[in-house]
């Protein structure tokens, strides 16, 4: 019978959450790493055995651990982020320039073919990539040297590089998105980048159409259909149907289209979910009601989801890497809230219920599927 | 030998209990303290000092002897006591909550 592990980064350490595919009775390890800032652990789909997590705090800096026996035993392995040549300025909060400084790893992206390949998306924003495991990282310099480097802005969680999306179809082809630079699409396996950033608007900017400063908060592909992109924005849910040539605004019906968060189903590629936000500066679910939206129709339309979900008094946020599937025959979905809670919906998102309720806030989950 | 203190985190890092005592040719000063104890434990690279610049981490302290040795130069010696292994290099954390 299938298995799920779910991998969930916090506050305060990392967690990994098992069940079989029934998704009834947990097994909860952890914490991994206790008192750490885990922003993210994710595992290898050409070997789920081989798990990475990025662990930091404001004082220790960043470290990477690796697991080769899916989340019993961990070993550090290499830490050092160092930009690849001059790294120039990109803007402060103020306006300023503002040196590039290495702050921590957001996301880690296995390759779908090699468990020891892996990208890095890192605050100040670059991409990273190891070949070897985690042992050592090489920056691809092409993205943060962009002609538009020196214009991007920190949002106010840092100037993070947050998704890194590769292709199945093609290994020549990268996605990632920065916050608030935007979003931006290689065919080169990263040596040169392109900002496809076009259709987006954001209000705040200077130029609302700007091809750059957009503040994308996280994008989603499914598999099967690598030119369509989902995004949850600042504000506005958005999707691309050419690889990011042009975008369309999706919102339709939702309550209100602030969130970070956004996924889709691991067979239906054109079902969507988020967790609308009440606003940038109000980070919880509008009227205390924790809802996930879901489209079946690939955007436009949405219908909320609240059984077993709280719907009175409840004010946490779902963060951008905090939202993840499975891929049994009946899609899973689950989300971590900065209030401790992963929940996971069974049944593609029509009822809820908890996994754990008290972890420290979650920053991250991510679900392997196994055999 | 010089005597070392981590804080919490770093000790459960390295996998350390207690002080670190480091055995050492040549002036013992920050820098060569630190390479020493970079040597016998890789995993604390990058923790204390950045790996590309070498700087000290911004939340992290040098004290021995009742002095705030954070400002002195890497290779400034150390105070006699802590060459000699009377008194403790203490590496400490900010304080902070949360």
């Amino acid at each position: 019978m299938s298995r799920v592990r779910v991998l969930v980064g916090t506050r305060k350490g990392a967690f990994v959450l098992t069940s079989d595919g029934s998704r009834e009775q947990w097994r909860v390890s952890g914490p991994h790493f206790a008192g750490w800032e885990i922003y993210h652990v994710a595992g290898s789909t050409a070997d789920p055995a081989r798990l990475y997590a990025s662990q930091s705090t404001s004082w220790f800096g960043q470290l990477i651990q690796r697991s080769d026996d899916g989340g019993e035993t961990w070993r550090p392995v290499g830490n050092r982020f160092g930009y690849d040549g001059a790294t120039g300025t990109h803007q402060w909060y103020d306006g300023t320039p503002h040196p590039w400084e290495f702050a921590r790893v957001w996301h880690l992206e296995p390759s779908p073919s090699d468990p020891d390949t892996v990208y890095a998306g890192v605050e100040d924003a670059a991409l990273f990539r190891s070949g070897d495991g985690g042992e050592s990282w090489q920056e691809l310099p092409g993205l943060r040297t962009h002609p538009s480097g020196p214009s991007w802005q920190p949002g106010a969680g840092g100037m993070c590089l947050h998704t890194v999306l590769l292709d199945p179809r093609d290994p020549e082809r990268i996605y990632a998105a920065i916050s608030a630079a935007g979003a931006f699409r290689s065919d080169d396996a990263g040596k040169t980048w392109r900002p496809i950033n076009h259709g987006l608007k954001s209000e705040g900017i200077p130029d609302p159409d700007a091809e750059v400063g957009h503040c994308v908060h996280r994008l989603a592909m499914h598999p099967s259909r690598p030119d369509v992109l989902f995004m949850q924005k600042h504000w506005d849910v958005m999707r691309t149907d050419d690889a990011g040539g042009s975008w369309r605004e999706i919102s339709g019906d939702l309550p209100t289209d602030f969130g970070f968060a956004i996924d889709v189903h691991a067979h239906e590629p054109d079902t969507v979910y988020v967790v609308p936000i009440k606003s940038d500066s109000e980070h919880f679910p509008l009227d205390g009601r924790l809802r996930v939206y879901r489209s079946r129709s690939g955007g436009d339309e949405w219908e909320p989801l609240t059984n077993g979900l709280p719907q009175k008094d409840c004010y946490v946020n779902v963060l951008r890497d905090a939202m993840a599937v499975d891929s049994l025959d009946d899609c899973g979905i689950y989300f971590g809230t900065t209030g401790g809670q992963v929940y996971v919906s069974p049944d593609a998102g029509d009822s809820w219920k908890p996994i754990v309720r008290d972890l420290p806030a979650v920053l991250s989950v991510e679900v392997q599927t196994l055999p | 030998m010089i005597r070392v203190v981590l804080p919490a985190h770093l000790r459960t890092l390295a996998r350390i209990d207690g002080e670190v005592r480091l055995e050492m040719d040549g002036p013992a000063t920050q820098r060569s303290v630190l390479d020493a104890l970079e040597a016998r434990y890789p995993v604390l690279r990058g923790t204390i000092r950045d790996q590309v610049s070498h700087r000290r981490r911004a939340f992290v302290r040098f004290f021995a002897c009742e002095e705030d040795l954070s400002h002195e130069t890497p290779d400034s010696p150390l105070p006699e006591e802590v060459a000699l292994g009377k008194e403790p290099f203490l590496i400490v954390g900010a304080m902070a909550g949360g």
